[in-house]
């Protein structure tokens, strides 16, 4: 119960802190403006004619999945930020397990991701892109799983960031590439071989898969979006997952007491 | 009448990675359950990385810490439910309001199920927080973001927030540091009017010696090691106050 509790308390900080910053409420949304609504539209009208799908959908898929991990992936970050100012050191002089810190923060950043999706939705909706309900009802159970893989991502990589300064300038770094690599907004389904591999290796590259695999699920324009099974790609999260999670808690935890 | 020790060190050594030096050398002292103890030294003689071991927040390289019975590492989550502790730098968040920030550390402790409204939360919490917030002269603040409020009144809200969970040993490391006189004095006064009501052991580390006057009993630490201890009138010579015993006794130590 005393674990639990902590758990709600950590993860209901992210949200509350969620609605009082509206720089990153703002933020959220600008990105996926500009992803779909410029990148995405300017593509659809000069290339997208004979690609035989339409290519707004595809990116407003893509743009959903990296949303969700790299929300969760930067809200986890925030956790050296709090030991920065010092406000880890009060979860950390709590009675509770470091494992229920970690949880809460994922937890909380997860809500978090889904409330800022919420704005790509309101955003489709007002530049009609042709979005197939049924198909997005369908999505709803691995959003979760591409939001809380993002969070694991998160772990395994803030355990190794010293500071605050490394955190802000090493992350843009890990996760700026993957946009690409993950084929949020380019087909990556023929890629050169070194590039072929660095996209195989990209975390968000299964999360984007999974996400366009369930949308795409029995549609005529499957073979040309999606890379692999959903099976291969729900394996893949929940695999990788459990190896970040449990690999950079246990080195969080180890590096903060032993100094 | 002899009284429970509860906290209890015994050569305690830490070395940082990578450092030549140990940073705490063999330091041993014990503490007297519901006294007063002062931790002083210079900058860089081990104080902080002494707190940070004894509150579990940093492990030890060798020695015996127990607190309150409890080894710090071993059991460390029953000793954390045993302390308070204030931190040097301020630990509140600073986006979070005056009470949301009491209410999350109370959470945390498990003393009350956590809702994300003050309004639901239970009937016990909210007149605790009132009553606190009467206390410090908070009533009109508690609902404000932290970030508003004055220096002395965030170190009061701090302590408030760590007496929550009634620990048995409230640690402060340098707990005025940064504060104007008037605040000083008023979060002085503050913690006088909790020992006198609670049976609580006060640790403390400070530069402003003349806080430590009134401790029952004093260590002084340089270079990681013990030069001196004992009550404010054991180390101070006639006439003296503890600042001119302390200065002489570091000179003293650094002449050698």
């Amino acid at each position: 119960m005393r674990e639990i509790n902590a758990i709600f308390t950590i993860a209901f900080r992210d949200i509350t802190k969620l609605f009082r910053d509206k720089t990153r409420i703002i933020g959220s949304l600008i990105f996926p403006i500009i992803f779909i609504g410029v990148l995405g539209t300017s593509l659809q009208s000069n290339i997208g004619g004979n690609l035989g799908y339409n290519f707004l959908t595809f990116v407003f898929v893509g743009v959903l999945a990296q949303t969700l991990f790299q929300s969760t992936a930067s809200g986890i970050i925030s956790l050296v930020e709090d030991r920065q100012n010092d406000f880890a050191q009060e979860m950390f002089i709590a009675p509770i397990s470091r494992y229920s810190i970690l949880i809460g923060k994922i937890v909380g950043e997860t809500v978090v991701s889904l409330i800022q999706t919420l704005g790509i939705f309101a955003f489709a909706l007002i530049i009609q892109i042709p979005v197939d309900m049924e198909s997005l009802i369908r999505i709803l159970p691995v959003v979760l799983l591409a939001s809380v893989f993002g969070g694991a991502f998160g772990v395994f990589v803030m355990s190794f960031m010293s500071d605050q300064r490394a955190a802000n300038q090493i992350f843009p770094f890990i996760i700026f590439p993957q946009f690409f690599l993950a084929g949020v907004f380019n087909p990556i389904k023929t890629l050169p071989l070194p590039i072929l591999i660095a996209s195989r290796i990209s975390p968000m590259t299964y999360a984007v898969d999974l996400l366009r695999s369930v949308y795409y699920w029995g549609k005529p324009e499957y073979a040309k979006v999606v890379l692999f099974n959903p099976i291969v790609d729900i394996l893949v999260c929940a695999i990788a997952g459990i190896i970040f999670l449990t690999v950079g808690t246990y080195v969080f935890v180890k590096k903060e007491r032993e100094k | 009448m002899k009284k429970n020790k509860i906290i209890e060190v015994k050569n305690l050594i830490k070395r940082y990675k990578k450092a030549e030096a140990n940073a705490v050398d063999g330091v041993s002292f014990n503490v007297i359950e519901g006294s007063f103890f002062s931790l002083l030294g210079p900058n860089g003689a081990g104080k902080t990385t002494t707190i940070s071991i004894l509150t579990t927040l940093l492990s030890k390289t060798s020695g015996e810490v127990k607190i309150a019975g409890f080894d710090v590492e071993k059991e460390p989550e029953k000793v954390r439910q045993q302390i308070g502790v204030i931190f040097q730098n301020p630990s509140l968040d600073l986006n979070l309001t005056a009470e949301e920030n009491i209410r999350f550390h109370a959470n945390l402790y498990n003393l009350y199920p956590y809702m994300p409204k003050f309004s639901l939360m239970n009937e016990n919490y909210k007149k605790t927080v009132s009553d606190l917030a009467e206390v410090v002269g908070l009533e009109k603040d508690i609902f404000k973001p932290v970030k508003t409020l004055s220096g002395g009144m965030k170190r009061k809200l701090e302590i408030i927030r760590s007496l929550m969970h009634k620990p048995k040993v409230l640690f402060l490391d340098e707990p005025t540091t940064g504060l104007d006189p008037v605040s000083r004095k008023n979060v002085w006064q503050y913690l006088k009017d909790i020992r006198k009501k609670e049976d609580i052991t006060i640790f403390l580390t400070t530069h402003y010696l003349e806080e430590a006057e009134g401790s029952d009993s004093v260590c002084i630490i340089d270079h990681g090691k013990v030069v001196a201890s004992g009550t404010p009138s054991e180390l101070k010579k006639r006439g003296q106050s503890l600042e001119d015993a302390y200065v002489d006794i570091i000179m003293k130590g650094n002449q050698i």
